[in-house]
């Protein structure tokens, strides 16, 4: 038995370079419950990070009793996260929500369904007659199921034709879309997971991989423990597990990624580490990105990144003589300054060095979300479904005639809205209805005072479809409860392609129905009809909504159409395209280093990097891609919001291994919770002496915007960062948010401000000060020490354990 | 010659962009995207006139025969709501045209000197001119449907 409190990464299996990864399942079942207690096993796959981490689910009677790891999936050879093992937990918790809510004299009442949906069908009626579609807004989640995001993307795009939907995804996967659009031609990841078996040099860019998605890391682990193990180049301000790994850690100043890459880019090139021949054949842009990064030398670098030339040298060598490459990306590029273009430039590092579609030569842009690449694939985010091209009449007129609809219907006559600008219209008033599914906006969006006053509008109609009563739902005036993950059926797709199936193992609590399920009968009850007056939303189960999404992507780079139910039973996930030609799926993609780039089939056009200003399609036929990729070029620019005399640190917020999101289920998981309990800062030895800190003392800290109060951790971050984890809100801790209150989420303090590309907010470059108001009184931070936010000196804090609570059974080598 | 006036005349234009790329950005600044965009291409249409500086020095800046009216005649004070915006771009976008199709008549005199130096200066600016209205032709795209339609 392993504490995966304690240990999060289990017992390592260690394998050499080419070698097939050891299998390990991890099992974690109830206190009491022994495996021959378990009635049947139900195939899903992980719900609380974006890894696609491949379980069984152990029922007995009604309910759930634990997990099991599959080791035949492909993803995760038995392995699971900590959150997976212990969340499931939170499905039985007395808090779901069981019957709608509606908002009667201020104050939110129990109601039926027919009092809810009567309430949100009467409301969007009187819209749509006085306003039209363009008051209709949509914000959805990544973690729904493909089928209800399909299904929600033809309700708002083909029945009421508003261009105002988006994802939490925004916050969380948009540049990595946006990336691949612009370099590649369309979404979708051309690595693969088993890069990291192949692989003789690693880059994790702004990306804690150890936290974030920890089965991946473990394999990472695994090859660092065994024979011929990569290298590892790491860039972080934070001193994450994956940084202690690293051959060469770069704690650089947070908002200056594209110094540091243009930096590489640069050795790359002087030191003629380039395939030129590859370069030649397969990409276009390569002179303007020469010029860009001609006088970007190291010692450039080290002055605006803040770290030593000769280690930005030593890292360039490692990225530019390695054999296969592979680089990963997640946060600390995503929702930093020049996100979109810092993304594109490690696609450029691949391209340089001709290391796409290879084994261990790959790039994977992360997710953060488990379902965040279906938000993106079926539309929900607001782009056109399988990575369609609103401004390709073409691609927009595939679509009409998919649906039976006019072409007219279907916005698109700009960029579709993105989250920001949807509460930006709401605040201003032209948005009247915003129907919120499974996201909490009111603890994860920045500038949380402001998002609060545009929830509480009283010329905004709110309707919020959640499995817990979240921060969010108090400002509801329509609360539909909703199944979750192991109460329905339905497929999701990782971060590198591979789709999981997810069945159903028990009946949701109470009255609570499934996502799907109540976007139909909203369809239904607006009477949506398509051309010949049929109704627009022609399917009933998952899995036919699945069969509608396979016609959807037919041809298109996210072929689905070789996928059934049937075949994701019992067997490994399936890494799309998956079609007639690849009948067992696809590794890898651009294996033959021709790209999506054609005018006709590309998802983008392309915008400035700078601006976000967007090419026409003549501007795109003009630049001849024709298969090959784009080596897109950017100057570095410094962040908008620079530390000062009045706010002297910068600020970064993030997450820790134990907590997903806004904590609505892994706060009702006594392991997760205990090992992570409240909201803590961390910050430098140095800074906390000047500032008088001590370990555990409390602090306040301010930007701009708002305030936080938590207790130091004195850690080995970056001098002159203050980090604060995003999970932190306010549903355990009434009343936390009102001025007498203990501000805690640190979304108090982020800005305003996106990147002008993908339009993902900016959650990591802002400006704060740090006021220490009380003394420790003996109490350490509450932050874990297995993790980044380890104290710098150990001793006097207490290890994060979880006891025999947490114990796991690890098996070596399979079942 | 009249190169020295042109020359003089896109000083003034790009400086007056600028201008009033900050007014649009201050009086705009609820609009995030909008606020920082403008303070990058305001920093940009700078630059633009201290390339042209030396240049009008050495063409001799006599000063233009007219004032330089396109900037009063469009653009004083920032309008406010989703429709001000709207507008405000708009104006942004005439006066960024009226440099572009200065930059290229200045390109083609700078040919004919020729003057090499000056060419350069041309190939420099005129692009990120193009892209600013490419910015602001995207960003009234997107505008425009709301503010023209439900906006209150």
């Amino acid at each position: 038995m392993t504490d995966r409190i304690a240990k999060p990464w289990g017992v390592r299996t260690p394998y050499g370079r080419d070698e097939e990864w050891p299998a390990r399942v991890d099992q974690f079942l109830e206190d009491g419950v022994s495996e021959d207690d378990v009635d049947r096993w139900i195939q899903t796959a992980s719900i609380l990070h974006s890894n696609g981490d491949a379980l069984d689910i152990a029922v007995k009677g009604d309910r759930i009793v634990g997990v099991r790891g599959r080791s035949m999936d492909r993803v995760n050879k038995g392995r699971l996260d900590p959150k997976d093992l212990f969340g499931w937990q939170a499905n039985n918790s007395e808090d779901r929500l069981k019957r709608p809510f509606v908002r009667k004299d201020g104050e939110l009442v129990e109601a039926s369904w027919d009092e809810a949906f009567d309430l949100i069908v009467d409301r969007s009626k009187a819209l749509l007659d006085e306003k039209g579609p363009l008051a209709f807004g949509f914000y959805t989640t990544g973690q729904l199921f493909l089928e209800e995001y399909y299904t929600l993307g033809v309700i708002g795009k083909a029945g009421l034709g508003t261009p105002h939907m988006d994802g939490n995804t925004r916050l969380c996967t948009a540049t990595a879309a946006q990336a691949l659009k612009e370099t590649f031609g369309t979404d979708g990841q051309p690595g693969s997971y088993a890069d990291i078996d192949h692989a003789d040099a690693i880059l994790h860019f702004g990306h804690n991989l150890a936290e974030t998605q920890a089965v991946t890391w473990m394999r990472v682990l695994d090859r660092l423990a065994g024979p011929n193990p990569p290298k590892l180049v790491v860039v972080d301000p934070r001193p994450t597990p994956v940084a202690r790994e690293a051959t060469v850690h770069l704690p650089i100043k947070s908002g200056t990624n594209v110094a540091l890459l243009n930096a590489f880019l640069h050795e790359i090139l002087a030191n003629g580490l380039y395939d030129k021949q590859y370069v030649e054949a397969h990409t276009v842009g390569f002179e303007e990105l020469r010029q860009t990064v001609a006088e970007c030398a190291p010692e450039w670098a080290a002055e605006i990144c803040g770290v030593e030339a000769r280690r930005i040298r030593e890292a360039a060598r490692i990225l530019g003589e390695s054999e296969r490459l592979l680089s990963t990306a997640l946060q600390g590029v995503y929702q930093s300054h020049q996100a979109t273009a810092a993304a594109c430039q490690i696609n450029n590092i691949h391209l340089l060095r001709g290391m796409i579609g290879r084994p261990g030569c790959g790039v994977l842009q992360f997710n953060g979300q488990p379902t965040a690449q279906n938000t993106r694939e079926t539309g929900a985010n607001g782009d056109l479904p399988a990575f369609r091209n609103w401004d390709n009449k073409r691609h927009v007129q595939d679509l009409a005639e998919l649906w039976n609809v006019d072409s007219m219907k279907i916005p698109h006559w700009a960029p579709p809205t993105h989250a920001m600008q949807i509460f930006r219209y709401a605040e201003q008033g032209s948005i009247n209805f915003l129907w919120i599914s499974c996201t909490n906006p009111a603890v994860s969006l920045p500038e949380l005072h402001r998002i609060r006053s545009i929830l509480e509008k009283e010329d905004l109609f709110v309707v919020v479809q959640d499995i817990f009563p979240t921060e969010t739902a108090e400002y509801a005036d329509v609360v539909l409860p909703a199944a979750t993950w192991g109460e329905k059926t339905g497929t999701y797709t990782n971060t590198d392609r591979t789709v999981h199936l997810s069945e159903a193992a028990v009946e949701p609590p109470g009255e609570a129905k499934h996502d799907l399920d109540i976007f139909l009968e909203y369809a239904e009850r607006m009477d949506f009809r398509d051309r010949d007056g049929r109704p627009l939303i022609k399917w009933v189960h998952p899995e036919e909504a699945f069969e509608a999404w396979k016609e959807c992507s037919r041809g298109r780079p996210c072929d689905y159409t070789g996928i059934t139910y049937e075949k994701l039973r019992g067997g490994s996930g399936i890494q799309w395209p998956c079609n007639e030609e690849h009948p067992e799926g696809t590794e890898r993609l651009y294996a033959d280093g021709d790209f999506n780039t054609r005018t006709e089939e590309c998802e983008t056009y392309g915008q400035d990097l700078l601006t976000g200003a967007s090419n026409t399609q003549t501007e795109h036929r003009a630049m001849r891609p024709a298969g090959r990729a784009f080596l897109r070029a950017a100057d570095y620019a410094p962040p908008h919001e620079e530390p000062d005399g009045e706010y002297p640190f910068r600020l970064n917020t993030g997450r820790t291994i134990y907590h997903f999101h806004t904590r609505t289920k892994t706060a009702r998981v006594p392991q997760l919770q205990n090992a992570a309990p409240d909201a803590w800062v961390e910050i430098h030895p140095a800074d906390a002496e000047a500032l008088g800190v001590a370990e555990g003392a409390v602090v306040r800290v301010e930007s701009p915007r708002g305030r936080m109060e938590a207790k130091a951790r004195i850690s080995g971050i970056r001098k002159g960062v203050v980090f604060a984890p995003f999970h932190y809100g306010y549903f355990d801790e009434p009343g936390a948010e009102s001025p007498d209150g203990r501000p805690r989420a640190a979304n108090e303090l982020t800005i305003t401000e996106w990147d002008p590309v993908s339009k993902q907010p900016l959650f990591k470059v802002a400006a704060a000060k740090i006021t220490k108001i009380a003394e420790a009184g003996g109490v350490p931070a509450p932050a874990p020490t297995t993790t980044a936010s380890a104290p710098a000196t150990g001793g006097s804090v207490p290890e994060t354990r979880g006891g025999e609570a947490a114990d796991v059974l690890e098996t070596v080598g399979g079942e | 010659m009249h190169l020295a006036n042109y020359l003089g005349y896109l000083h003034k234009a790009e400086l007056h962009l600028a201008e009033a790329f900050r007014k649009v950005g201050e009086g705009h600044a609820a609009e995030a995207d909008v606020y920082h965009a403008c303070n990058t291409l305001a920093q940009q249409c700078e630059a633009h006139a201290g390339k042209l500086g030396p240049f009008v020095e050495r063409y001799g800046e006599g000063a233009p025969a007219e004032p330089d009216r396109l900037y009063h005649e469009l653009f004083d004070e920032t309008r406010s709501g989703g429709l001000g915006l709207l507008r405000d771009l708009q104006d942004l976008y005439l006066m960024a045209n009226a440099c572009d199709i200065s930059w290229t008549m200045i390109g083609q005199a700078a040919q004919g000197v020729p003057d090499r130096e000056l060419l350069e200066a041309v190939d420099s600016c005129e692009g990120q001119t193009a892209t600013q209205i490419k910015w602001l032709k995207t960003r009234m795209k997107q505008a425009a449907p709301q503010a023209l339609l439900v906006a209150s």
